[in-house]
């Protein structure tokens, strides 16, 4: 078989099963962080109760976060060593910002977070919870980071040629805030958000709907859906913001998201529909017209580049960027509805007793899971050719000195150990939840609710 | 001092520490078959339970250094070490979800089957760490590319399986000291029997490494001949290996800790001086090599990471220390641990 297609394979096998994991505990870090903030400023035992019941889980995702992460490290050098000799004076040094700002804080403080409750204060507590959900986001800020400069690359020159060409820093400012940095962490930080803000809704919304631990239930998923409705608002606005940077920075990406074909043509934009890629069509698809130019321009009949305007060899694969993207906007505004009508049935005091709305939250877990995916495949997807944006092409980053067996030989032993884990994780997580909190007992060791 | 040589110095002393910190973790988890029972083998597990999470960053740090300081030395070792570098990490990882995974299951087949991982695991990563430094010390085929030109079992010559052992057994060692310092009663005298076997296999692979380094690596001698104070440092290392049964009989648990600790760092030390210039020493055609030089990013890059180094690592060293205070003492198992 093919190095090339070996390695993607491996990569997107190995980097979508870990990105399964970061958002959760990104975003159940923020929702750990209000809850016990909720206890400190109440004291309210309840509080405590969940915070300890989300702090379990979130070990338990962090602990294959950890695990598939270290892969991630590593796999750079490995299967792209071309790529990494050729970026490394760039992008290694935001992975290493990475491991001294984020990585040291975020496990250095789990350990007070999971062990700590009766070893420190409950305001010592709290700061721990504090300072690992900074971590995770200072994680996610340095990783973006490097992800957005091999989209829109920036501060630094090309040195040497042929062979020996590489990219050195020459603004390291410019680089981190390269153009797409900002809109594009936004983006991420939010969809991490309702990833873990839908899990602990439809934990919250099982319960309720079995009546088991319904005070415990209710106050998770209050402050669930505040993180909930707020992220997946704003998300609407940061998408816009990072599609209007795509149109600018990398018009063939926007192309092939929106199947736009005709070199210089108003665009019309579809809502859904299959990408024939041959007879450049779409069929089954609902258009409007001018919709696209509009929302660029401002201006229905101006015209945008199309895939015709771009050689052929520059050009992603169409009809999988359209259909990721089309299906991650989708979800996106499914998530919106679904936290605006709880809100709404919350505020009349009826969302605790309405079974259709707890089902539908109690399957919720999944949409936002499936958007973070679809939308880091549109963004990687539609970034083919290249590896680094108009510099070099994902099939010039392989390493010279590995050879498709061995390429072979590990993708096999991921895919049984990820499907392993994978297995492990939901069979642990589904009887972590059927087991549910530890309710406050009188008999039991209370000690740390009584010491302030 | 230019900057290539402090980012030689600093991405070594990220490794010398993770081999310090996680030293103990893998020795720990190679030693955790002796202990019998699901109490003890508890109370090995907590033993590192807050800490080991933390120890294994260092590794991903200073990998994350090596690739920005020295991305020709991180995409070589990486491509050309592929398949040893991904047992590795399999490894790794089945250590890491054995530990989380182990406690969630009250049945007896369960835990017997993480307890063999998790040991395994742990036993095979030194094992394989070992390998991977005795390919460094013995020098891997480059060409004029950077590019490794070798195979796989090209890898597990006598050297290097040697120097595996060697390394495994500094981490038993190392790993049964530290279950020596925090646990009590019957167990602490159960592990304090390990002390003393583990030292045993030490110093005997240790001896043998040291000779076989002499009579077959001689290019490793060549530096300390250079500088003859450096001499010094295998007797000071010496001194203190000898040093740790003497603590160990007093009872100084906790100074029988640092001096396995500081016998790492000098184990560390001794390694980086004796490959120093080099970062991948070729062989054969030695002109290949990978020099701090010939492998480094650029003045500004190095220049901006130190910024970054310079503001980190306190904070770092801080962090740790405090984790390390609030979970001083012996083990004792509660309602949260593993």
């Amino acid at each position: 078989m093919d190095l090339l297609l070996l390695s993607r394979v491996q990569f997107a096998l190995t980097i979508m099963f870990h990105y399964i994991y970061p958002p959760l505990s990104i975003g159940l870090g923020l929702i750990i962080v209000i809850l016990e903030s909720m206890y400190m400023l109440t004291r309210k035992p309840l509080y405590h109760m969940a915070s300890r019941f989300w702090v379990k889980v979130f070990g338990l995702t962090f602990a294959l976060g950890v695990a598939t992460g270290i892969v991630m490290e590593f796999e750079f050098g490995t299967n792209w060593s071309t790529y990494s000799r050729y970026v490394g004076d760039v992008f290694g040094s935001a992975l290493a910002a990475e491991g001294v700002f984020a990585f040291f804080l975020e496990s250095g403080f789990l350990a007070i977070l999971l062990f700590g409750w009766d070893k420190v204060s409950p305001f010592m507590h709290w700061l721990s919870a504090l300072l690992v959900c900074l971590g995770a986001h200072f994680s996610a800020i340095w990783i973006v980071v490097a992800g957005s400069w091999m989209q829109t690359p920036a501060g630094y020159r090309i040195v040497g040629d042929g062979l020996n060409a590489r990219a050195e820093i020459t603004d390291f400012g410019a680089m981190v805030f390269n153009p797409s940095s900002m809109e594009r962490l936004a983006h991420v930080t939010l969809g991490c958000w309702n990833a873990g803000a839908f899990l602990v809704l439809s934990v919250s919304a099982y319960y309720l709907l079995r009546k088991r631990h319904v005070e415990f239930a209710k106050a998770s998923m209050k402050a669930a859906l505040a993180v909930a409705v707020i992220a997946s608002i704003a998300q609407l606005v940061t998408g816009r913001i990072s599609a209007e940077g795509v149109a600018k920075h990398q018009p063939a990406k926007l192309a092939a998201m929106e199947a736009h074909f005709p070199a210089q043509a108003p665009a019309d934009m579809y809502l859904w529909g299959y990408v024939d890629e041959k007879k450049q069509a779409v069929r089954y698809g609902l258009k409007v017209p001018g919709l696209l130019s509009y929302l660029i321009h401002g201006n229905a009949a101006k015209p945008v580049p199309g895939v015709n305007a771009f050689k052929k060899e520059d050009m992603p694969p169409v009809n999988i960027v359209f259909q990721s993207y089309h299906w991650m906007v989708a979800i996106g505004l499914c998530l919106i509805a679904l936290s605006i009508i709880s809100v709404v049935y919350l505020w009349r005091g009826k969302l605790f007793e309405t079974p259709w709305l707890l089902k539908a939250l109690a399957l919720s877990v999944l949409l936002p899971q499936a958007a973070n995916q679809l939308g880091w495949m549109t963004a990687e997807v539609g970034r083919q050719p290249w590896i680094v944006y108009g510099l070099l092409r994902t099939s010039e980053g392989l390493s010279k000195a590995v050879q498709a067996h061995a390429v072979l030989t590990s993708l096999i032993m991921f895919t049984l150990i990820y499907l392993l884990l994978f297995i492990l994780f939901v069979y642990l997580f589904d009887s972590k939840i059927k087991h549910g909190p530890e309710e406050p007992d009188p008999k039991a060791n209370t000690r740390h609710l009584h010491r302030a | 001092m230019d900057l290539n040589l402090i980012w030689f110095i600093l991405v070594g002393v990220l490794l010398a520490g993770y081999a310090v910190l996680d030293g103990f973790d893998l020795g720990v988890g190679a030693l955790h078959l002796f202990a019998k029972g699901d109490t003890e083998r508890r109370l090995m597990i907590n033993t590192i339970g807050p800490v080991w999470d933390g120890n294994e960053v260092w590794l991903v740090t200073g990998g994350g250094a090596l690739f920005a300081a020295f991305p020709d030395v991180y995409a070589t070792l990486a491509s050309g070490f592929y398949l040893a570098v991904y047992f590795l990490l399999f490894a790794l990882i089945f250590r890491t979800v054995a530990i989380e995974f182990r406690s969630k299951h009250p049945s007896a087949v369960w835990r017997r089957a993480w307890d063999i991982a998790f040991s395994l695991a742990s036993a095979f990563s030194a094992f394989l760490f070992g390998i991977i430094l005795g390919n460094l010390i013995w020098g891997v085929p480059l060409g004029a590319d950077k590019e490794f030109h070798g195979t796989f079992l090209g890898l597990l010559h006598p050297y290097a399986l040697l120097c595996g052992l060697t390394v495994l057994s500094v981490c038993m060692m190392h790993g049964a000291i530290y279950v020596v310092m925090k646990t009590e009663g019957e167990f602490h005298n159960k592990a304090r029997e390990w002390v003393k076997s583990s030292i045993i296999f030490f110093v005997l692979c240790y001896v043998a490494l040291t000779m076989a380094t002499m009579l077959y690596a001689p290019h490793m001698v060549e530096q300390l001949k250079l500088r003859p104070v450096l001499f010094a440092i295998p007797l000071i290392k010496l001194l203190i290996i000898a040093n740790i049964p003497r603590c160990i009989y007093k009872g100084q648990d906790f100074l029988a800790f640092v001096s396995s600790s500081v016998a790492i760092v000098l184990f560390m030390f001794l390694f980086g001086s004796g490959v120093f210039p080099n970062m991948v020493y070729s062989n054969p055609n030695p002109q290949h090599s990978l020099t701090i030089y010939n492998a480094a990013s650029s003045p500004k890059t190095l220049g901006i990471m130190l910024i970054i180094a310079l503001i980190g690592m306190p904070l770092v060293l801080g962090y740790t220390a405090a984790i390390y205070w609030i979970f001083r003492g012996k083990v004792k198992l509660d309602q949260h641990s593993y």
